[in-house]
């Protein structure tokens, strides 16, 4: 029973770094419709330029934080006036192909600008399990994770008080909302877009420095959006608590589906079978847990 | 007046140009390098890239090459993609004059899918330390080459260094191991030595694969903290090896009990685990370090001419110094395959036959600036692989460096001679092969 808890527990924590990079997914889906297939490379461009930064100045991490915020701010303006505006009434599958190109841009830039090698990233983020929860309950809880539960619960919070509270908020979700009717008030979708991109961006640059001190920040980061897939799938596309929700059930389903299904298959199933359930979930549930209903009207 | 000097002058270059160009037109040596300097391998297959790229650029400048024919090496990207590598090979043979000479894929996947193609092309595949194991047989594999030692090899000298440190191989019955390996032909290679070995010894084998690329590895640690084995060893590379050995660390699994292959022992894989990394073992089949005269020589001769692959404070980091080996053996066959022609216009099946008759000792590494850096290897028409021998080196978290700590670990010939021929006369009977005669 006690590794059953300690299987669940470890899946939520996993869960928790999933919905991380799902977040930035969310965002901009939610407020221009697209698909950034380039999300993952986002994680992985914010993380090499926030130790690049402090590999090639040696400034603090707070400051090379700062720098990167204004890199990803840079880099969403720059993708809005080069490559968005040129795009503006394409259809949807023009501008997911667009991010495909973002996507292997991207890359290379960042590997043009900081190498390829892996750059281990320590900024005093706490690792190893918890000592306390493993001498008192023979529990293994990664600290790291704890931490990232704590900042996506602040970040999530963060994000629904800028969408709820402020006037930048409010024309986020009008322009989600509908596109026209937000252009006809006022409201300027490009500056929209780089607002989105821009937050998306720094959701990111978390989520990469969460996955880069686990592993160091290398290329491979890029394919963690491979696992947030599956959790806006059963999530919602444009949902932020789904994001989370979704997160958490991934983690802890194929956590579980490893350990007590693996065995009798041949074990690595945690990868295929996240899909397998968000696909379980697509049959009933299309939109997601807490997606927009898809209405069509013929 | 202007335009007729200029028409002189065209007219002047076009008589010289083939002048020129027959005077530099030697004999050039086509070594097309499927190399990953790009996607999420990139960071071990740089280092040896590096270190196989640097090589060759020493004999050019330092000897104008091998034996007066300079060295035209071919990089191809393959980011470590099987059919990018199969795209690479099929772009990359018929290269220059001479063709393509010799392969090394480093990657298992590639290796499997160019085993049959090199027997058409009759292009020999050194797949040095990795790939087909049974490829060791030269008597069915007459164009691949694995030493210094296959993955069985490897595997049974890690069991036989578990063993030593418990106290002999009788100590290993009841004992639990562990072994955590990638996912994909190059993971699973170990497992059949491994069962067998644990059947002779009564050692209980977990088998826990973990699939590409690795990121994320919670499940495994999971049931490592359950099953509590004694030893785990690991099939890693790229980032699964870093995750990895964090994972351990975090379950505050010994690290004196946890060992990676040799594809699991770079200063990449435990590095951005910081502190925690301090004592992991791996094993591996030559020196770490840049102590040898051959990499001060490099370091004068190519560094200090800047024409250096990489950067100079990263010459004789663990992957660079195995893709200098690696060069080196090449270069050794190939000087052997001039040899036996009699002349340095050779073709990539004379290079197959100096394969076959590679011996460097351990005078001719001394000679070669490598005194004491990897174990002698001498093959044969026979046997392609040899001598199978293993260091365990161990990592120094506070020093940020490999130490040698056991050495000469021997394989288990009785239980891998066996599998070797077993596997061989399979795959000869599955592609419909007669083995070739062999006098030696």
């Amino acid at each position: 029973m006690l590794f059953f808890i300690e299987t669940v527990l470890s899946g939520l924590m996993a869960g928790v770094m999933y919905s991380l990079v799902a977040l930035g997914f969310v965002l901009i889906f939610k407020a221009s419709g697209i698909f950034n297939f380039a999300q993952g490379v986002f994680c992985l461009f914010a993380a090499l330029t926030f130790v690049g930064i402090m590999e090639k100045t040696g400034v603090p991490w707070p400051v090379s934080f700062v720098l990167t915020v204004g890199v990803m701010i840079a880099l969403a303006w720059a993708i809005e006036r080069f490559l968005l505006s040129h795009l503006v009434n394409q259809e949807p599958i023009i501008l997911f192909m667009a991010t495909i190109g973002l996507a292997y841009f991207l890359e290379g830039l960042g590997d043009l600008m900081w190498g390829s090698d892996v750059k281990p990233l320590d900024i005093g983020l706490p690792s190893g399990a918890s000592d306390w929860m493993l001498d008192t309950f023979d529990i293994y809880v990664e600290k790291l994770e704890v931490v990232a539960a704590v900042v996506a619960a602040a970040l999530v919070t963060g994000l629904a008080v800028f969408f709820q509270k402020t006037r930048i908020g409010r024309a986020l979700r009008a322009v989600a909302d509908d596109h026209q009717a937000a252009l006809s008030v006022g409201i300027s979708l490009r500056t929209i877009w780089v607002i989105v991109w821009s937050v998306a961006g720094i959701v990111a640059l978390v989520a990469g420095i969460m996955w880069g001190a686990k592993s160091g920040v290398q290329f491979s980061l890029s394919l963690i959006a491979l696992k947030a897939l599956p959790v806006l799938i059963l999530g919602g596309f444009t949902s932020i608590p789904g994001a989370i929700v979704g997160g958490l059930i991934i983690g802890v389903g194929e956590k579980v589906a490893e350990i007590y299904l693996g065995p009798f298959v041949g074990g690595a199933i945690e990868n295929w079978f996240a899909y397998m359930l968000a696909l379980a979930f697509l049959l009933v549930r299309p939109q997601g847990l807490f997606g927009e209903r898809i209405i069509e009207r013929v | 007046m202007r335009l007729k000097d200029l028409a002189i002058g065209i007219a002047a270059l076009a008589i010289a140009a083939p002048i020129a160009a027959t005077a530099a037109s030697a004999y050039e040596l086509t070594i097309p390098s499927l190399v990953y300097r790009t996607g999420p391998y990139a960071p071990s297959g740089i280092p040896f890239a590096n270190g196989y790229a640097d090589y060759f650029t020493l004999l050019n400048e330092r000897d104008g090459g091998i034996n007066g024919a300079k060295i035209n090496v071919v990089e191809c990207e393959t980011a470590y993609n099987t059919q990018q590598g199969v795209e690479c090979y099929e772009n990359t043979k018929n290269q220059g004059e001479s063709g393509a000479l010799v392969y090394q894929p480093l990657s298992t996947g590639i290796s499997y899918q160019l085993i049959p193609k090199a027997e058409v092309d009759q292009i020999p595949i050194f797949t040095m330390g990795y790939g087909r194991t049974s490829a060791a047989d030269g008597t069915t594999f007459p164009w691949i080459f694995n030493p210094p030692g296959t993955y069985w090899d490897l595997a049974s000298g890690m069991v036989n260094y578990a063993a030593a440190v418990e106290g002999g191989l009788e100590n290993l019955s009841g004992k639990t191991l562990a072994l955590v390996y990638h996912n994909s032909a190059y993971g699973k290679e170990p497992i059949r030595t491994l069962e067998s070995l644990a059947e002779k010894h009564g050692f209980k084998l977990e088998l826990l694969p973990v699939d590409h690329p690795g990121q994320e590895q919670k499940a495994t640690w999971l049931q490592i903290r359950r099953l509590r084995p004694d030893w785990v060893f690991m099939w890693g590379w790229g980032v699964m090896n870093q995750v990895a050995v964090k994972e351990a660390a975090s379950i505050r699994f010994p690290m004196d009990r946890f060992i990676g292959n040799w594809w699991s022992g770079s200063e990449q894989d435990v590095l951005p685990a910081g502190g925690d990394a301090n004592g992991y073992l791996s094993a591996t089949f030559h020196a770490p370090g840049p102590d040898f005269p051959l990499h001060q020589e490099i370091l004068e001769k190519v560094y200090g001419a800047g024409k250096g692959a990489g950067e100079k404070e990263r010459v004789g980091e663990v992957l660079y110094n195995r893709g200098l080996i690696a060069a080196v053996w090449t270069v050794e066959a190939i000087r052997k395959a001039m040899e036996i022609k009699g002349s340095n216009e050779i073709k990539a099946s004379d290079v197959r036959d100096g394969f076959d008759a590679l011996k460097v000792d351990e005078a001719r590494l001394a000679e070669l600036g490598l005194p004491n850096f990897t174990y002698p290897v001498e093959l044969s028409c026979a046997v392609h692989s040899n001598p199978g021998t293993i260091l365990i080196q161990q990592w120094d978290a506070g020093a940020k460096k490999w130490t040698v700590i056991a050495s000469g670990i021997q394989p288990d010939r009785e239980v891998i001679d066996p599998l070797i021929a077993e596997d061989a006369a399979a795959y000869a009977k599955e592609a419909n092969i007669t083995p070739r005669e062999c006098n030696n």
